[in-house]
């Protein structure tokens, strides 16, 4: 039971991390219909950011907080020189042409940093466990992740249901042509948008980092999560991404765990531990099958809403 | 009434006289990397050839198709592995079970268009990546040494560098005048005809589904084939064969040489993998040129280059280098 | 011959029947429903209620492809072509889709005599033989609205579902259209949906008026031209609209 606790927390966590790239991309997906293969490059350039920065600051939040000033500029830099030609275009073109800004910043990092990996080390009062419920301890930095995590989320609701660049993007996801006949600046706000999208990624790969390493195509496998919990929730749905986020971060973590011992309990024990990964993606990508097959909008379609 | 000899043909003859005769300049001169390096091109080929028929021709933007070269692949190296060498299984084995895939995958994802197409079909390739790395028997995701090329009897040495070469390129001929004559066929017209306009097709009385389901499969199972061909050149099957960004390398190769002809793709996959070989030379030689030194660069900078590149030519030069030789057409 | 509609917001309760051999006109304002007829009656779009019969047989369930195969052709309001083929390309698919199953992978289509010579023949009814090479996307508007009349009538249908053919056409181009209907009569039934008044008048046998998704009247050309309701509701002549006002 306990130990069910911690997993739903790590599921949790998963579930965070996703959500931080997913809205960014559904974001961008649903207002400028732009495929962006790219986006995991951004959660890879925010790790490496970030991790030079505690280096050079020898400060984790000083860190963090120029790795996420880095990012957002390249972002914004990014959209401007390489983004914006590719808007209008079909989906292979962007397929292709961010295929391409993909491999180019694999090999700018081995460039800049070399091919070894770099680590980011936590302060030491973060390297606690606290004790969530009676009997149940669970690693303080993860906890801040989660909870970091909900409040980025409940400020992009705000930023998003509240204000007026909100109002401008919800429009935009639900209806392009709108927003361009109300006279809005369509150029800066696909530059925000985009900026916004490269923080949240940059953000997700930094406050990661310090859990696994930092390493060249880090960004790749978790991106593809990423899109899958965009087709879940919808695509242009920031409430659609937070659930699916959510919904796939569990599956994912549970199925790992708990599915071996299921194998386990039918087939021998080192078919069930190799299992669980291949076993847990399974699940999680004939959820998003079913999806497409009976909700192809999504579970939380941005047109509806 | 028609004009045959362009300068895309002309270039088509020029490559294919390249091809043919490589073996004997490898003979003469000793330079044995040339079959090896040529030989994976050819393969790559076939598939980039496949996923062109699709993508190119039926409108149908697969990201996954990497997972036609690892079913291929690990239908060989799992049957190697236990003991069924022949050929004679191996190769139907490997055939089948592509195409059942890729049935499968078309009759989920066909229902859905454009950016979920490419997304879901993403994802099932993702699956077959992990159940891959699943596979503890067949080596997890370190891959799995195949320790003999599948056996064809007495009928041909699968092992003689030279004889594998010429049957690769003479699969890759064969794929590619298989594809020709269908794309001009009445089957071809519907695929291509759903691509330009489904909804019309569908009112004027096709049932489009079943027709780019048969394509998709008929696509799957060629890249199988590559996959097949992939795993004897290499005698070795790892999950890394079918992770995403190599589904992304041939959507690069097949519009690298231009999408709306049957030969593009091949000339996409040569273009790709002979710079990926002698783009470090050329770097070399050039800063040689320039700063009287030779600059070493890791073979993996050039994708420094050739990643910007491809931006580019999805800005300004969609026809491909197909294109560009026999003159913008796309425009 | 019995089509019966309702329950779709766009269309309300429509009842409608058009006779073999006759030219059916609908008219009415923009936004009457008519596109959502010819949607529901070629099966692009299922009505919520309500039935479609097809010579005598029910096909409210069946999809586009089926609907086609039993005769059913339609044009489109917004021209909608294969435009990186050529004009015979065009019409050449049309009647490869009534010429049995397309699963053949080997012989050249484009060489098949059985594909090109109705095609020709449908082109050259619309008088569009000497375009029959050129790549759509490089023809005229009108051009693109014969080429969808050629693409419809070589299905060889027995019903032709032609919505608003005329539009965006000028007069010279519309005067030829209306010829090219006339020829049509009698051999195939027409279902026409059209603004322009003047083709509708001279080529209609029956007219029905829809406004709002609902029929406010059917009848002989005659009749319709004297109705008070439809001039106020749709021909919106300012002398009817007083004298009720």
């Amino acid at each position: 039971m306990l130990y069910l606790i911690e997993q739903c927390l790590n599921g949790m966590q998963l579930g965070m991390l996703l959500f931080l790239l997913a809205a960014g991309l559904t974001l961008i997906f649903g207002i400028m219909d732009l495929v962006n293969l790219a986006h995991g490059s951004l959660y890879m350039l925010g790790a490496y950011f970030a991790a030079t920065f505690v280096e050079l600051t020898d400060s984790f939040l000083a860190g963090i907080g120029l790795g996420l000033g880095a990012t957002l500029v390249a972002g914004i830099v990014l959209e401007m020189i390489a983004i914006r030609p590719l808007y209008g275009r079909d989906h292979l073109d962007h397929v292709l042409g961010t295929f391409g800004l993909l491999i180019f910043f694999n090999e700018f990092v081995r460039l800049i940093w070399g091919p070894a990996g770099l680590t980011i080390s936590l302060p030491s009062q973060m390297l606690t466990a606290v004790q969530v419920l009676p009997g149940v301890y669970y690693p303080l930095y993860r906890l801040v992740i989660i909870l970091t995590t909900l409040v980025v989320a409940l400020l992009l609701y705000i930023l998003v249901m509240r204000t007026r660049i909100g109002m401008l993007i919800r429009a935009g996801a639900s209806n392009r042509e709108m927003v361009g006949a109300l006279g809005v600046n369509i150029k800066l706000l696909y530059t925000l948008v985009f900026g916004l999208g490269a923080a949240l990624a940059g953000f997700a790969g930094m406050i990661q980092a310090p859990l696994a390493f930092v390493q060249i195509g880090m960004g790749e496998n978790i991106l593809i999560l990423a899109f899958v919990v965009i087709i879940i929730g919808g695509i242009g749905s920031i409430r659609g991404a937070f659930v699916a986020a959510i919904i796939v971060g569990l599956i994912d973590t549970m199925g790992r765990v708990f599915l071996p011992d299921l194998v386990r309990h039918f087939l021998s024990y080192s078919a069930g531990s190799s299992a669980g990964p291949a076993l847990s993606s399974m699940l999680i990508y004939t959820l998003m099958a079913l999806v497409l097959i009976f909700r192809p909008e999504g579970l939380f379609p941005a047109s509806s809403k | 009434m028609k004009v045959w000899l362009t300068p895309r043909n002309a270039f088509v003859v020029a490559l294919l006289a390249v091809l043919a005769l490589l073996p004997v300049y490898s003979a003469l001169t000793g330079n044995t990397f040339m079959v090896t390096l040529f030989t994976r091109i050819i393969i790559l080929a076939i598939a980039a050839v496949s996923l062109n028929l699709i993508m190119g021709f039926g409108g149908m933007v697969s990201f996954g198709h990497a997972a036609y070269l690892g079913i291929g692949g690990y239908v060989v190296g799992i049957l190697a592995k236990e003991g069924i060498d022949t050929g004679f299984i191996q190769w139907p084995a490997a055939l089948v079970l592509s195409g059942l895939f890729a049935l499968g995958v078309g009759a989920l994802s066909l229902r859905t268009r454009g950016v979920y197409f490419i997304m879901i079909t993403l994802a099932f390739a993702q699956m077959v990546y992990y159940i891959a790395n699943g596979l503890d028997r067949y080596g997890g995701d370190d891959g799995l040494t195949i320790q003999r090329r599948s056996d064809f009897g007495g009928l041909i040495n699968l092992s003689n560098r030279t004889v594998y070469y010429y049957l690769c390129l003479a699969l890759l001929l064969a794929t590619v005048y298989f594809v020709w004559r269908m794309v001009k066929s009445r089957f071809g017209l519907v695929i291509q005809g759903s691509r330009s306009n489904d909804r019309r097709m569908r009112a004027i009385g096709f049932s489009t589904f079943r027709y780019k389901l048969t394509c998709f499969v008929i696509a799957g199972v060629l890249c199988g084939l590559s996959g097949v061909l992939l795993a004897n050149h290499t005698n070795f099957i790892s999950p890394a064969l079918m992770h995403w960004t190599r589904s992304g390398d041939l959507i690069v190769m097949a519009v690298l040489g231009g999408m709306g002809t049957v030969f593009g793709p091949v000339i996409g996959a040569v273009a790709l993998l002979v710079l990926e070989e002698t783009l470090p030379h050329l770097i070399g030689f050039v800063s040689y040129v320039l700063i009287g030194k030779e600059v070493v660069a890791a073979k993996e900078y050039w994708q420094l280059i050739l990643g910007p590149m491809l931006l580019l030519i999805v800005i300004y030069a969609r026809g491909g280098i197909e294109g560009l030789i026999a003159g913008s057409r796309r425009g | 011959m019995t089509k019966r509609f309702g329950g779709v917001t766009a269309s309300d309760n429509i009842v409608l029947d058009v006779t073999a051999g006759e030219l059916h006109a609908i008219i009415g304002p923009n936004g009457a429903g008519k596109t959502t007829l010819i949607g529901q009656l070629s099966g692009e779009i299922v009505p919520d209620a309500g039935r479609v019969y097809f010579d005598g047989r029910e096909v409210t369930a069946l999809p586009v492809f089926r609907r086609s195969a039993l005769g059913l052709a339609r044009s489109f309001q917004i021209t909608s072509l294969f435009l990186d083929f050529t004009a015979l390309d065009n019409v050449a698919l049309a009647v490869q889709a009534h010429a049995g199953h397309s699963f053949h992978f080997w012989r050249d289509a484009r060489e098949e005599g059985e594909l090109r010579e109705p095609a020709r023949i449908a082109l050259a009814g619309v008088g569009l033989a000497h375009r029959a090479d050129e790549i759509v996307a490089n023809m005229s508007h009108g051009e693109h609205r014969q080429l969808e009349l050629a693409m419809a009538l070589a299905t060889k249908p027995r019903m032709l579902l032609l919505d608003e053919p005329m539009a965006g056409l000028g007069p010279e181009e519309s005067a030829r259209m209306v010829q090219t209907l006339r020829g049509l009569k009698r051999d195939i039934t027409i279902l026409l949906i059209e603004h322009d008044m003047e083709a509708v008048f001279a080529l209609a046998d029956r007219i029905s008026v829809l406004v709002y998704g609902r029929v406010i009247a059917s009848g002989l050309p005659a009749d319709i031209r004297a109705n008070a309701e439809v001039r106020q509701a749709y021909l919106g002549e300012q002398d009817v609209v007083a004298e009720h006002g």
